[in-house]
């Protein structure tokens, strides 16, 4: 399956600065038409200049008349983040593709709980805009627990507050808070889901305290953020096409591929949805897996990869292509 | 020939049995098999639209069977009101379903439907069916049934509203009258792979692992298709397993003289739409069915389905529920089967 044709002509409509490392950025479509109506916890794939990354959708769903995303500056990445900080402004022209939920809410839940760290936030927000929606019939309740390094960096925090009065506690790291996970969740009532968006060290955290109390691993939600991560540079053999190409240091292995004119399919480019999986038949050096999709014993077997995010540490690598 | 003007005809799925196709209708006819022999693939493609007047030509083919086919389901529903249902948490996908439909039957018949938001405030004119409707959009007071419902008692097809979580998909809603002998009231609740049990063969080749991975990335605005077949005697939409008394016994009726007037190839275009807000999967299938008397007018299909009939495993046959009468099929459309290849694809030479 291509996803091509799922691409939406947008035009940024705000550039906003969040905070020291946080930007908003805003997209309505050419022409004027309404974007899709989407669910809380999608992503859209963003195309402008050398960017080509998923961010969480973080305005409410039932507006339609624009999306807006919020990136935090990453300095150490590849460079995408970077590319949208400083060179978007209003009326820039770009791509963004439909948009696709992989960290849905179980409409099943008597209770929603939201765990964000730092920029963690944006799926949330859209989340709990769509669970206030008037019209909507009993709604089950929600409430967010909100770490970040310092209150200028948590954003959005106070705006939440304001708006989601009484059901939104911040931790911040500068002042010594820290959320008691345990306690937390043992004070929840039965029926309960639970949902942990940030960084990598936090979603073990939340799971693994989840699991050590006896939370069923269908109530443990998780979305990684997994725009994928420079590395060295390695060689790949394409068995079925017989040729040789190199996937350079700040290159993902999917855009290098795409490059030489394979297009391979792909939704997410995070390592969450499945489609670019490719079979490794051969490998020199050490395969760095960092998707979420293969288990772990399929990533112990070295017969599979995800190029969208992982890569070769070490020489070359052979894939069925 | 050229498309004509969709006049709608006065039909009856049960008793008489008065339905037939028009010449367009068979030549539009849906069928199936590409290749002269047949077995389970996940055989799902894009559901783009497709060649002009075919049954892909528009989201949700809409035929002049349509005014019959929608009071052969009230009649089934005032029957048994349980071929419709809709678990609590599947409410907010009744509204994203109810907007799918509208707004593309809008969009592709619009001398047909009519739609007028003005921004909760809905009015739908539905001119086949007599019927016009305000409501305000996400408040079920306004509509004489549930959204799901409602518009499905508009739409032909049965309609399965399946919700996503735990890596797997739920049959939690659904409208279900036009059934090849499967029970919503029996599946509700049922997982993807609970409610294919039943079927043989296809868990062995892994087709439903694969499929099921297909379905779960299923994004907006990018809908996926495959069609599926079986045979039923007499022109009947209700082969449901509550009603088995009724339509069982008709394939006892079957004789060698009347084999080719009362055997239908019963084809479902099944299509796959992620819906927005409850990001849940709703799952159409559209029922066809032509006479083997008017499948034969078509060389090319008279041809190649002697020879998938002929060949398929047994056991499929029997899932299926025509290994009875398969001799009898096989042997009257072999008049038809002079020997000589088949053109590729499944449209008519």
């Amino acid at each position: 399956m291509s996803a091509e044709h799922l691409k939406i002509p947008v035009r940024v409509s705000e550039v906003a600065a969040v905070n020291a490392l946080v930007t908003r950025f805003s997209f309505s479509a050419i022409g004027g038409a309404e974007l899709p109506t989407f669910s809380g916890g999608s992503h859209v794939i963003v195309e402008f200049g050398s960017c080509m990354n998923p961010y969480s959708l973080m305005s409410s769903p039932f507006d339609t008349r624009s999306y807006s995303i919020s990136v935090r500056r990453d300095d150490a990445g590849r460079g995408g983040s970077l590319y949208l900080h400083q060179n978007l402004k209003v009326g820039d022209e770009g791509l963004i593709s439909h948009p696709l939920n992989l960290f849905p809410l179980n409409l099943r839940a008597r209770k929603h709980l939201f765990l964000a760290g730092g920029i963690g936030i944006t799926p949330f927000i859209a989340q709990m805009a769509q669970l206030s929606q008037a019209g909507q019939r009993a709604t089950p309740p929600f409430e967010l627990h909100f770490c970040a390094q310092s209150a200028g960096l948590a954003a959005y925090a106070d705006a939440l507050k304001s708006q989601y009065a009484g059901r939104v506690t911040t931790y911040f790291d500068d002042q010594k808070q820290k959320l008691e996970l345990a306690q937390l969740l043992q004070g929840q009532p039965l029926g309960t889901h639970v949902y942990v968006c940030g960084p990598a060290g936090m979603i073990d955290w939340v799971r693994k305290t989840a699991a050590g109390l006896g939370w069923p691993d269908n109530v443990v939600h998780f979305e990684h953020f997994s725009a994928p991560q420079p590395g060295t540079s390695f060689e790949v053999h394409l068995a079925r096409s017989g040729r040789t190409i190199r996937v350079s240091e700040r290159q993902s292995f999917l855009e290098a591929l795409e490059a030489a004119d394979l297009n391979p399919p792909y939704l997410c480019r995070g390592g969450a949805c499945g489609q670019c999986e490719a079979q490794v038949l051969a490998c020199d050096g050490a395969l760095d897996h960092r998707d979420h999709w293969l288990s772990d014993e399929e990533h112990a077997s070295g017969q599979k990869i995800m190029p969208c995010v992982s890569r070769v540490r070490g020489r070359s690598i052979t894939i069925d292509r | 020939m050229s498309q004509p003007i969709l006049q709608f005809k006065e039909e009856t799925f049960r008793d008489d049995f008065a339905y037939s196709n028009s010449a367009w209708a068979i030549e539009r006819f849906p069928f199936p098999f590409d290749k002269d022999s047949y077995m389970y693939a996940v055989n799902l493609e894009p559901h783009t639209t497709g060649r002009a007047g075919s049954v892909y030509e528009k989201s949700f083919d809409v035929d002049e069977h349509y005014v019959a086919e929608m009071r052969e389901r009230a009649l089934t529903l005032l029957e048994d009101p349980l071929r419709c249902q809709s678990l609590p948490h599947m409410t907010l996908a009744g509204w994203d379903l109810l907007e799918l439909i509208m707004s593309h039957k809008a969009r592709d018949y619009p001398e047909l439907f009519e739609l007028h938001r003005n921004g909760t405030q809905w009015h739908w004119i539905n001119k086949p069916l007599g019927i016009d409707q305000h409501f305000t959009f996400g408040d079920e007071a306004t509509l004489p049934y549930g959204p799901m419902e409602y518009i499905t008692r508009q739409s032909q097809g049965d309609w399965c509203v399946l919700d996503q979580r735990d890596g797997n998909l739920w049959m939690d809603a659904g409208m279900v009258t036009t059934q090849a002998d499967w029970s919503l009231d029996f599946d509700i609740g049922m997982n993807f792979f609970e409610w294919h049990a039943p079927v043989p063969m296809a868990h062995e080749l892994g087709i439903f692992k694969r499929a099921l991975k297909f379905l779960l990335t299923i994004p907006q605005g990018n809908p996926a298709r495959r069609l599926n077949w079986t045979m039923t005697v007499n022109p009947r939409h209700d082969t449901s397993p509550e009603n088995y008394p009724k339509w069982g016994p008709d394939r006892t009726t079957v004789t060698a003289e009347n084999v080719g007037e009362k055997m239908y190839l019963r084809v479902e275009l099944q299509s796959f739409w992620r819906l927005p807000r409850s990001n849940a999967l709703v799952f159409p299938i559209r029922c066809y069915l032509i006479q083997l008397e008017d499948l034969v007018s078509q060389p090319k299909w008279a041809k190649r389905f002697h020879r998938v009939l002929r060949d398929l495993p047994k056991e499929l046959a029997e899932y299926k529920g025509f290994e009875r009468n398969r001799a009898l099929m096989v042997q009257w459309l072999s008049q038809f089967d002079d020997g000589g290849p088949t053109s590729p694809g499944v449209w008519p030479d």
